[in-house]
């Protein structure tokens, strides 16, 4: 939300955001983005720095300088002084793990309505029917949500959902386990238990780019075990089937900032982690992208 | 010109609203969701799920329900109750989750809606018979531009009709074309927003080669709309309408523990009282007004009876049978006086005061098998349950204990049932209990059982289904009465954790007494530990279960008493509320 002299909401200008993966560009072609409604260009350049900049496409020199970094493969850019560090994925650099970004896609809608998407199981079996959930099993039992605003983490652990297809190679449904963390106000990571691997669990994080208010491009990075068994194509078309699912969805979701305001919407027990959610956008006076609540 | 928030104004035309389908509606930038269900009632409702927003346009018309794609609610036909919560399969959805409804009107092939009490739909008189219905335009300009404009448009004559001689009229929210013909013209402008409006017209005297008529006024419409747009655009614009989100109810703003039923009540009119069996009496129960809120699978109505008494009766209303409720009521031989009123004095017309719907015995849709057990009169929350199924198509086994043929109820119900029902006839208790054993052998995960009838049936299924290895969790059951002997003697304090109020409950009363004498609003129903409403959750001390609710799991687990028969162990109770 721009206040009367047109700046952003300071706790997302000082925070860093991604613009686009890696994996998407062609070393010295220069690429056009758009953050927090500012237009900005990047190029990667010979030594696989990102180079970013605002205002016109010319050069790098002419404009205004960007702060940026790689990271997780992707990169990352701050418009104002950043408050904090890029949160912590230890996975990424776990060795026998598959890194890669799934997939870029614009959405029309908050990115907090995308990270409230992320967080949420029980729309598996009526939006991702028979892939990550079918009726009748539609029960989200009780989980667990920490939420420690001081450590900037919200942690939901012991969930459990009834999935049909848990891999390629199943046809029995088993009861997947999932646990999440949202270090970030437009970020989460969720950590799902693998059929193949008892011990160790897939790690799927969501960057959600504020375009603006209203648009988002989210960018889904996967650090999952290796089996060495799957295309990285077909990992891919997983995801892409999944976020094709929930495009029209949140699309249609109204109002598309999220509401704060605890009357605005109906929460129930398998909505926990998004109360905690809400409620810590609340606590940091977060203004972009959400319908602050009004005073009681 | 009046507040246009005021009035009825057309959003659609009848045609739009096909079987099944959601017709996506919109009133001075207010989203609307309208639906026809199969009883061709028309629903005009806020265009979101109250959950999450998303819009329930592109939701799922079953015929009966709607139900939103995100996460599965189900939102009644007529009332926009939510019927049911996927993510909470055991649980009954609090009755204040109900959608926002605006009023409703289909006249002259046209559904009209006003966005706040519309008053009297002054058209019906004005409008006589014989009317076309046009095709709707939509404009990008303002309705009152729209309106000045068809005040003063030529619209030229065609080989039979002589249009042009038509005087126009302007009228609140419409032009009305009068001439000395049999023919004429009401154009009726629907304003979607600010800039944005819609055209919904009426011609008269039409009724031969009406095709070439409808060509020939959408020429001069379609005409007429490139002028008002071109005219809009040169205009400032005004901004859109800030959209209005209904807040939900304050006690669902916080998450709920389990859903609790209001305490107010309805009164109903006794619309027909025939008899279903021996001694078994079908009633229906119509609203004085209004539409009734609607019960789920499984709820229970309290019954007001003009002697004072009140009684508890199940529903047998599925999805969609929204307009009356329909009981069925056993002449107890023992009768304290209900039923022998119900039966005796109660007649059709009479006025009975009735408690919204409560569901303590909820109807989970996640199993894989479901088993349905009915003794008796007990059949009544089992036809709703079995409806239930039927109309999302899923699977159960009915199984019906009467002593004879003339003993069954809801004859007509039953046999319009899909699932496999089995009526036993006449079965001495050993014979029961055998045909308990053959129901329940094979327990396997997500299978339910839910067991309705007298008291001894009631307990030889339940060791039966216990005995096969069903899990307390997956025996449901709802008993007519708690025939145990309630003790009260003992005397104890309660701690009230949520208003830090401590209170004393002695010998000869009751928890929810001591409550409700101390002005703490806490629902009740049967006031004998069967039916679950006063249900409350314990925090600290042990409870003394008298009741015939809880399962012994949850009696054991100590977390909730039912406040209207049970009392303390301890000396001290500290209560969830």
């Amino acid at each position: 939300m721009l206040d009367e002299n047109g700046a952003v909401d300071p706790i997302v200008y000082d925070l860093w955001h991604v613009i686009s993966a890696i994996d998407d560009l062609v070393p010295g072609k220069v690429e056009q983005t758009r953050l927090l409604g500012e237009t900005l260009h990047f190029v990667l350049d010979g030594t696989g720095d990102a180079q970013v900049w605002s205002g016109s496409a010319d050069s790098a020199a002419k404009a205004q300088k960007v702060q940026a970094q790689i990271k997780y493969g992707y990169i990352w850019a701050v418009l104002g002084t950043p408050s904090r560090d890029i949160f912590d994925i230890p996975e990424f650099a776990e060795p026998g793990r598959r890194n890669m970004n799934a997939l870029s896609v614009g959405v029309h809608t908050s990115a907090p309505r995308v990270v409230e998407n992320f967080l949420d199981m029980a729309h598996f079996p009526f939006v991702h029917t028979d892939i990550l959930g079918e009726e009748p099993h539609t029960e989200v039992v009780e989980y667990n949500v920490s939420y420690r605003p001081e450590d900037w983490e919200i942690l939901a652990n012991d969930c459990k959902f009834y999935q049909p297809k848990a891999s390629a190679a199943s046809n029995e449904g088993v009861v997947a386990d999932y646990a999440y963390r949202v270090p970030h106000p437009f970020c989460a990571v969720l950590y799902k238990s693998s059929p193949d691997d008892a011990v160790r669990l897939d790690a799927i994080a969501v960057f959600a780019q504020p375009l603006d208010e209203e648009h988002v491009k989210a960018h889904l990075m996967l650090s999952v075990i290796d089996h060495h068994t799957e295309l990285d194509k077909h990992i891919r078309l997983f995801q892409q089937t999944i976020l094709g699912q929930d495009k029209p969805i949140l699309e249609n979701q109204m109002p598309r900032k999220l509401p704060l305001d605890p009357r605005a919407e109906t929460p129930i027990r398998a909505d926990k982690v998004s109360i905690a959610y809400r409620r810590w956008l609340r606590d940091l006076d977060l203004q972009y992208g959400v319908l602050p609540a009004t005073a009681q | 010109m009046s507040d246009p928030h005021l009035q009825w104004h057309p959003i659609a035309s009848s045609s739009d609203l096909i079987p099944r389908h959601v017709f996506h509606a919109q009133l001075l930038g207010q989203e609307m969701a309208v639906w026809r269900a199969d009883d061709e009632y028309v629903n005009v409702w806020e265009n979101r799920c109250l959950h999450r927003g998303v819009r329930l346009s592109i939701g799922i018309n079953d015929g009966v329900e709607l139900k939103c794609q995100y996460h599965g609610w189900r939102y009644s036909n007529r009332s926009a109750n939510c019927t049911y919560i996927p993510a909470h399969p055991a649980d009954a959805p609090a009755r204040t989750v109900c959608n926002r409804r605006f009023p409703v009107k289909e006249q002259f092939g046209l559904i009209w809606t006003a966005l706040e009490d519309g008053g009297p739909f002054d058209w019906s008189e004005r409008v006589l018979q014989g009317f076309e219905t046009l095709r709707p335009l939509p404009i990008n300009a303002p309705a009152d531009m729209i309106i000045s404009a068809l005040g003063v448009a030529d619209i030229p004559d065609s080989a039979e009709i002589s249009w042009s001689q038509l005087q126009a009229e302007v009228k609140t929210g419409a032009v009305v074309l009068k001439g000395s013909g049999q023919f004429g013209l009401i154009f009726f402008v629907q304003p979607v927003d600010t800039a944005r409006s819609v055209i919904r017209g009426l011609a008269k005297g039409i009724g031969e080669n009406t095709t070439r008529h409808l060509r020939h006024l959408n020429t001069v419409l379609t005409n007429l709309r490139s002028q008002i747009e071109t005219d809009a655009a040169s205009k400032p614009a005004e901004a859109p309408i800030e959209p209005t989100y209904t807040r939900v109810d304050a006690e669902l703003a916080t998450m709920p523990d389990r859903g609790k039923a209001a305490a107010d009540g309805t009164r109903v009119r006794v619309l027909s009282k025939t008899p279903t069996a021996t001694d078994i009496m079908r009633f229906e129960l119509a609203a004085l007004e209004g539409d009734l809120p609607t019960g789920q699978a499984g709820a229970h109505i309290d019954v007001h009876l003009p002697n004072g008494l009140t009684r508890q009766y199940s529903l047998t209303n599925g999805p969609g049978e929204t307009s009356n409720y329909v009981i069925g009521v056993k002449r107890e031989l023992e009768s304290k006086g209900g039923s022998e009123c119900l039966h005796d004095v109660v007649r059709e017309g009479d006025v009975l005061s009735v408690s919204v719907p409560r569901n303590n015995y909820p109807l989970r849709r996640d199993a894989i098998r479901s088993v349905f057990v009915a003794g008796g009169i007990g059949i009544t929350p089992l036809i709703a349950m079995a409806k239930t199924l039927d109309a999302q198509r899923l699977d159960y086994e009915l199984h019906y204990f009467v002593r004879a043929d003339d003993h069954i109820a809801f004859r007509d119900q039953i046999d319009m049932l899909t699932g496999r029902v089995v009526i036993h006839t006449g079965l001495s208790p050993d014979d029961t209990s055998a045909a308990f054993e053959k129901i329940y052998a094979g327990f396997e995960a997500a299978n339910h059982t839910y067991i309705c009838g007298p008291g001894p049936m009631l307990d030889a299924a339940r060791s039966a289904a216990s005995r096969a290895g069903w899990p307390d969790d997956a025996v449901h059951f709802e008993y007519f009465k708690n025939t145990t002997d309630i003790d009260d003697s003992s005397s104890f304090e309660i701690a009230l954790a949520r208003s830090g109020q401590t209170l004393t409950v002695n010998a000869g009363e009751t928890i929810l007494q001591v409550l409700q004498s101390n002005k703490i609003a806490i629902a009740s129903s049967c006031c004998q530990g069967a039916c679950g409403t006063c249900k409350v959750a314990v925090i600290e001390g042990e409870v003394d279960h008298q009741d015939v609710h809880l399962t012994e799991a949850e009696k054991q687990s100590n977390a909730y008493v039912m406040t209207c028969v049970s009392r303390a162990k301890s000396g001290r109770l500290v209560l969830d509320i």
